[in-house]
């Protein structure tokens, strides 16, 4: 079985927190407790839509060691495939469905004197969690949030009434903007930066950091990418013996399933690695939206990421 | 005479590498002896405009050299042991972005990284380079005393007085590598002592 092992839960809370996130809590259908996780995990949610099974990967936000169940927020998005809109629309209280055991890409680092949290929008979700975490050992940390309007700040309040000191809010419409510069100048050797939010905000984050001088291993980011739609395309699957079509709405790895083809994921948004497929022959182009694979191998030709990146030509012939 | 290129090795033995000038917010210099030269061949007048400089001359006749690089701050002393507490201020002041240049020998270059990743710095982000003597800081594995400069193999525990073989087993935690007895099965046949890298 690919992915990571699978739990059934029930849903026994459905909490909707604004106009945008809904907020859902998962027991296991059995009563029995669910394993602990450390803050920054995330589990991929199984959507039974229909004859489409969507895989969503959604972070862990409640305590990591809160066994009795696990919450996760979900952010609507109008414009995308369909899962978060699932959550929203479909999924009732009681319902029983399947999550993936925690994994976690986004770590804290715990040699670190101090946690820098920078969050833009729902990439506050991971944060809920290593929040928890910190503050069951005392540990040291700080956290920067930007989102549009107050009424959007998802546990904007929350955050600020439990930990005043540690909090500070950035509302566009208000026009606030982090002070980046400034902010990373400032901080204690031993400190380590953690950003989730939009592409852009993470790329600004990484750069200035980098460009201070912050050591590569002191800067962590997460950011799963969703699988963007795009011409359908033909694949021939070497070890499976297949040929297979890749619908404009669906992805490779999808597509693989679909077809009964058991291929390895563990976060379904290009930055994990797991699903690393060699290529054995292609005639056309690749379209890479991973960040697993470095440049090099993005124009080598021999490897695709089928979570998120996708091919225009005539003939693709994998390794799976 | 002040590079050596050090023998293929296990991968638990540390690897030198050349100072290269980074982007930081401050630079830290920590050398002894021959070291200084690595601080010279890398010095620019931008980076010592925010440039910090630990040296411990050791007999040699850099400090001189050093000073005229017009470092923010400069230290002289005659010991990593009379540095160290001046280190440790340094880096409990210090603020992200510091980069770190180590120089000399392995035995100032482990203690000194040991200083910085205890304040915090990742040891992948600290620069090295070994310059001048290969003499060594060894832990006897059996008292668990350091004899530093350990020059030949076997050589005799300053502790313990146990006659010890130099291994390339090291410890980033004691920046010091192991050195374990040899004549334990048969107490007295010693072979003889030659130079660590002969």
């Amino acid at each position: 079985m690919s992915g990571a092992e699978k739990i059934a839960v029930k849903v026994t809370e459905i909490v909707p927190l604004n106009d945008l996130v809904t907020r859902f809590k998962f027991e296991r259908v059995d009563g029995g407790l669910l394993p602990t996780f450390s803050g920054g995990a995330h589990t991929v949610v199984e959507m039974q839509d229909g004859d489409i099974t969507r895989l969503n990967p959604y972070s862990l936000m409640s305590d990591p060691m809160d066994q009795t169940a696990y919450t996760i927020s979900v952010r609507r998005d109008d414009e995308g495939r369909g899962g978060s809109l699932f959550m929203h629309t479909r999924v009732a209280l009681g319902d029983e469905m399947v999550i993936s055991y925690p994994v976690n890409l986004f770590s804290l680092d715990l040699r670190a004197k101090k946690h820098l949290f920078v969050a833009g929008g729902i990439g506050i979700t991971p944060f809920m969690a290593q929040i928890k975490q910190l503050e069951r050992f005392n540990g040291h940390w700080e956290l920067h949030y930007a989102c549009r309007t107050p009424a959007l700040g998802t546990y904007g309040d929350e955050l600020r009434a439990h930990h005043p000191n540690e909090t500070r809010i950035y509302y566009d419409d208000q026009d606030q903007r982090i002070n980046l510069a400034d902010l990373l100048e400032g901080q204690p050797l031993g400190t380590h930066v953690y950003v989730c939010g939009p592409k852009g905000m993470i790329e600004w984050v990484r750069n200035t950091a980098q460009a201070d001088g912050w050591p590569r291993e002191a800067i962590h980011y997460e950011e799963f990418l969703a699988p963007k739609p795009g011409k359908p395309f033909e694949v021939k699957l070497a070890v499976s013996n297949k040929v297979i079509q890749v619908g404009e709405q669906e992805s490779l790895l999808e597509a693989m399933e679909r077809e009964g083809v058991d291929a390895p994921y563990l976060c379904r948004g290009g930055a994990c690695g797991q699903c690393e497929t060699s290529v054995i022959d292609y005639a056309g182009n690749f379209i890479h939206r991973d960040h697993w694979l470095d440049d090099a191998e993005h124009d080598s030709g021999e490897k695709i990421m089928p979570c998120v990146s996708r091919f225009e030509g005539k003939t693709l012939v994998l390794d799976r | 005479m002040s590079k050596f290129t050090f023998p293929e090795s296990i991968r638990s033995r540390p690897v030198y590498g050349t100072l290269a000038p980074r982007a930081g917010s401050a630079h830290l210099f920590v050398a002894d002896a021959h070291g200084a030269e690595a601080i010279l061949d890398v010095a620019t007048p931008e980076i010592m405009a925010k440039g910090h400089i630990i040296y411990l001359p050791k007999g040699e006749g850099f400090g001189d050299k050093l000073r005229a690089l017009n470092p923010a701050s400069f230290y002289a002393g005659p010991s990593f042991a009379a540095a160290e507490a001046r280190l440790h201020r340094m880096l409990k002041d210090a603020k992200m972005g510091l980069q770190v240049y180590l120089a000399g020998t392995e035995g100032l270059m482990g203690q000194a990284q040991l200083a910085a990743t205890d304040a915090g710095i990742p040891h992948t982000a600290i620069q090295t380079e070994h310059r001048g003597s290969t003499a060594r800081r060894m832990q006897c594995v059996h008292c668990k005393g350091i004899t530093e400069d350990v020059e030949i193999d076997p050589f005799q525990c300053s502790h313990c007085g146990l006659n010890l073989f130099v291994r390339d087993h090291y410890s980033r935690r004691l920046a010091a590598y192991q050195a374990v007895c040899i004549d334990a099965e048969d107490p007295g046949n010693v072979p003889a002592s030659k130079g660590i890298y002969e």
